[in-house]
């Protein structure tokens, strides 16, 4: 468009100039932990050998493992997504006030013992928008949701609370509709919603409704499930196409103009559950079960790697996405990898047990889809590989925020 | 996924890949840019990396929209925002990049109206439903977004509307790649071409790059097939002695540009007598602004904007890493002042950035991904 391109000194009219300070702020904040570190280590690294690259990366893990500090004053949606941001603020506010051994391993559900029963507590929020979309609407997701984290944590539920925010304003149709496909998730799942809570508050302080329900369940099988007891050797598992529900949602928003027949996979995961570990010549083969929901599954490896220290490497080819999902998730640059299912769960079994836990998933209505998509090893520990279809390698990392459709 | 898959092959990828090393002289060091972040963010999501032999090596361009912009910029436009009764409306990953005093997010978070949108034309929506609101429209990109601004302009002024307007940060690549070429520690072998850039000024652009500085450029798609047959011709254009424009991208890039496109940039927009890029200073000639005629579109001249510039932070060095100079992981903050969460840099903000691209998917050791991924 022009022919005389330079690159000049800056104009003599700009003006006034300022500096970002967080910016230094936060320049000095990490000079002055890797100082302190460096200090605390009297030989950094042995004869020097190690290339610089390799310094770097081992920087960047210390980094990322020195203690989670909110740097934002105030909260934005990112911190809601299920991300890094949510993980930071997690660890920061909530673990660093409550902690206590039944919180600590920040699973699904927490695990209370009452004599020789052990009792599965868990806890979950919706604030789903819009409240209807297909396949289901914002009732059967908090049943479903609260149900499933008692079922991955290997409890029979027994019991579920619901609390509603309701907004002044909000058509009584519209909520009785919420209440009867609660009902009708409940009944499915065989379970009672036992006691509840209703406030209203005024115009434009709540989108319609929001919904939260807690459960307590019952462990009756004498199975050690968590995050952190994924092995090297060990198979990831999948129990359906992936992104259903996340892509569905973001279609019903109309914001995309994408008319599809697709449909959220909400549903309750109890018989499926029981499928697996009946399936299975034995139950405590199975060491990790999630449902994956906001964050994905990628969000759930990368917990299981952070909390057993051990690596899980993905195939690409393997993961189950329907092509509706890999369409929209390619039209806006996401990853299907990291978009929510309700429906859906990743196990971590038993290297010598996948094939009798894929067989038993499959005879499932819910699980017929299920596939093995990828092994945990032991290095490097932490991390989550993807053997991509084309043949690469690349780290599947947590997300910061929401996946943010790219520009082009 | 039809039409996609065809360019993902990975037997395809290993036939060129091994093309790719045979061309290689021995003991030859090659360096290439892409200049689009689209590239990098295809490079880094498929692997490519891991068929290209050691001596090749690709260096991350000023290709990302977001990435070039100055934190100055970025205030001005939460300055906006924060005016009474103004709607901000922007592309998502605008939306994280840091300014001098926070991002649009901070900025929402404070009370700020600011909404992401997936195109121009949906701020046009936002600016029909809000009769009594003036809706701004954060528009940035290259020559690939600058036609649907324009063109968004030019539909706003053809219904009449009185509260839409665009704050123009829209940039043009050839300006940049000048830069570059010019710059004293420049080290490249060659350059592959911006595709969707060029669906728009066509190749024409391009052709004193191989002219003047006898750089070889392939203009290549965002498949990774793509990218891989990109490097290929560019090692073959070397291996024999040319330096030539050529077009890989046919099934979209005509060779002479989008002329529909061009118009409507050129009726809307003109170029701005200087402009600061993020990291690479000013450079001249190389922005859009809206012209006088269509002033009323135009949020910096509505609005007063404060226009001042902010500094770099000292320890950034995203000048260097848009230039190719250093590589994500050389920059002294990256990735423990600079990360993803807390970007310091714009290179660290949007997966096409070349620091995010780096920290989210290439951060490891080739050795031990050998070793994990060994079936």
């Amino acid at each position: 468009m022009s022919s005389d391109h330079r690159t000049d000194a800056p104009p003599r009219d700009v003006g006034e100039q300022r500096s970002a300070d967080w910016a230094e702020e936060a320049v000095r904040e990490a000079e002055q932990a890797e100082q302190a570190e460096q200090a605390e280590q009297a030989h950094p690294h042995g004869r020097g050998r190690t290339i610089r690259e390799q310094d770097v990366l081992d920087r960047i893990d210390k980094a990322r493992r020195r203690k989670a500090k909110v740097k934002e004053e105030r909260i934005t949606l990112a911190h809601g997504a299920g991300g890094k941001a949510t993980q930071t603020l997690i660890e920061a506010v909530f673990l660093d006030a409550f902690r206590n051994p039944l919180l600590e391993p920040l699973d699904d559900g927490a695990l209370l013992t009452v004599g020789d029963t052990r009792l599965a507590f868990t806890t979950d929020s919706f604030v789903v928008s819009p409240l209807f979309f297909n396949g289901g609407d914002i009732g059967d997701l908090a049943v479903n949701g609260t149900v499933n984290d008692l079922a991955v944590s290997g409890a029979r539920p027994l019991a579920l609370s619901a609390g509603f925010v309701l907004e002044e304003g909000f058509p009584v149709a519209d909520l009785q509709r919420v209440v009867a496909s609660m009902k009708a998730a409940a009944e499915a799942a065989g379970v009672s919603i036992a006691t509840g809570d209703t406030k209203v508050v005024e115009r434009g302080k709540a989108d319609g409704m929001y919904v939260t329900t807690a459960g307590v369940g019952v462990v009756e099988r004498p199975v050690t499930l968590g995050a952190a007891h994924a092995k090297p050797g060990d198979a990831v598992l999948v129990s359906g196409p992936i992104g259903d529900h996340g892509v569905t949602v973001m279609l019903a928003r109309g914001e995309l103009d994408i008319v599809s027949d697709l449909a959220s996979d909400t549903a309750p995961l109890i018989g499926l559950v029981d499928t697996l570990l009946d399936g299975v010549p034995d139950p405590c083969s199975v060491h990790m079960m999630r449902d994956a929901t906001r964050g994905g599954v990628a969000t759930i490896c990368n917990e299981v790697a952070k909390a057993s220290q051990a690596a899980i490497v993905l195939d690409e080819d393997a993961l189950p996405v329907r092509p509706e999902v890999n369409g929209a998730c390619e039209l806006l640059g996401i990853d299907p990898l990291y978009v929510a299912c309700e429906g859906r769960m990743v196990v971590v079994v038993d290297g010598g047990a996948a094939d009798d836990a894929l067989a038993a998933m499959r005879s499932h209505p819910l699980g017929e889809g299920s596939r093995l998509i990828g092994r945990v090893k032991d290095d490097p520990p932490g991390l989550v590989l993807l053997k991509t279809g084309f043949g690469g390698t690349r780290i599947v990392d947590l997300l910061v925020g929401d996946p943010l459709p790219r520009i082009c | 996924m039809r039409f996609v898959d065809e360019y993902r092959d990975a037997e395809k990828a290993r036939a060129l890949a091994a093309r790719i090393a045979a061309l290689c002289e021995p003991g030859r060091q090659y360096t290439f840019m892409e200049v689009c972040g689209g590239h990098t963010h295809t490079i880094y999501k498929h692997g490519i990396e891991d068929y290209l032999p050691e001596t090749v090596q690709l260096v991350h361009g000023p290709g990302c929209p977001v990435c070039v912009i100055p934190m100055g910029r970025v205030d001005d436009a939460i300055a906006l925002a924060e005016q009474d009764d103004v709607i901000m409306t922007s592309f998502g990953d605008m939306m994280r990049v840091p300014g001098g005093r926070g991002s649009f997010f901070d900025s929402k978070a404070n009370g700020a109206d600011i909404r992401m949108v997936y195109s121009p034309l949906d701020a046009l929506k936002v600016a029909r439903a809000n009769p009594e609101k003036q809706v701004v429209f954060m528009a940035i990109g290259f020559e690939t977004t600058a036609p649907s601004s324009a063109m968004t302009v030019l539909r706003a002024a053809a219904e009449g509307l009185e509260n839409f307007s665009i704050f123009c940060n829209h940039v043009t690549i050839i300006p940049a790649i000048k830069a570059i070429l010019d710059s004293p520690d420049l080290r490249l072998d060659g350059f592959i071409g911006p595709g969707h850039v060029s669906t728009v000024i066509g190749c024409r652009p391009y052709e004193f790059i191989a002219r003047d500085h006898g750089k070889p450029i392939a203009v290549a798609g965002f498949e990774p097939l793509d990218v891989l047959q990109a490097v290929y011709q560019l090692l073959l254009q070397l291996s024999e002695g040319r330096s030539e424009v050529e077009n890989f991208y046919t099934r979209v890039v005509p060779w002479d540009g989008n002329r529909k496109a061009l118009q409507a940039i050129g009726q809307v927009m003109e170029l701005r007598p200087y402009f600061e890029w993020r990291g690479l200073g000013f450079i001249s000639h190389s922005a859009l602004r809206v012209k006088e005629e269509f002033a009323s579109f135009d949020a910096e001249r509505r609005f007063s904007v404060p226009g001042v510039r902010v500094a770099d932070p000292k320890a950034c060095q995203c000048g260097e890493v848009l230039k190719g100079v250093l590589k994500p992981w050389e920059c002294k903050v990256f990735g423990t002042a600079c990360t993803p969460e807390t970007p310091i840099g714009t290179c660290m903000v949007s997966s096409e950035g070349a620091c995010a691209a780096y920290y989210n998917f290439g951060r490891f050791s080739r050795e031990r991904v050998k070793e994990a991924t060994r079936a």
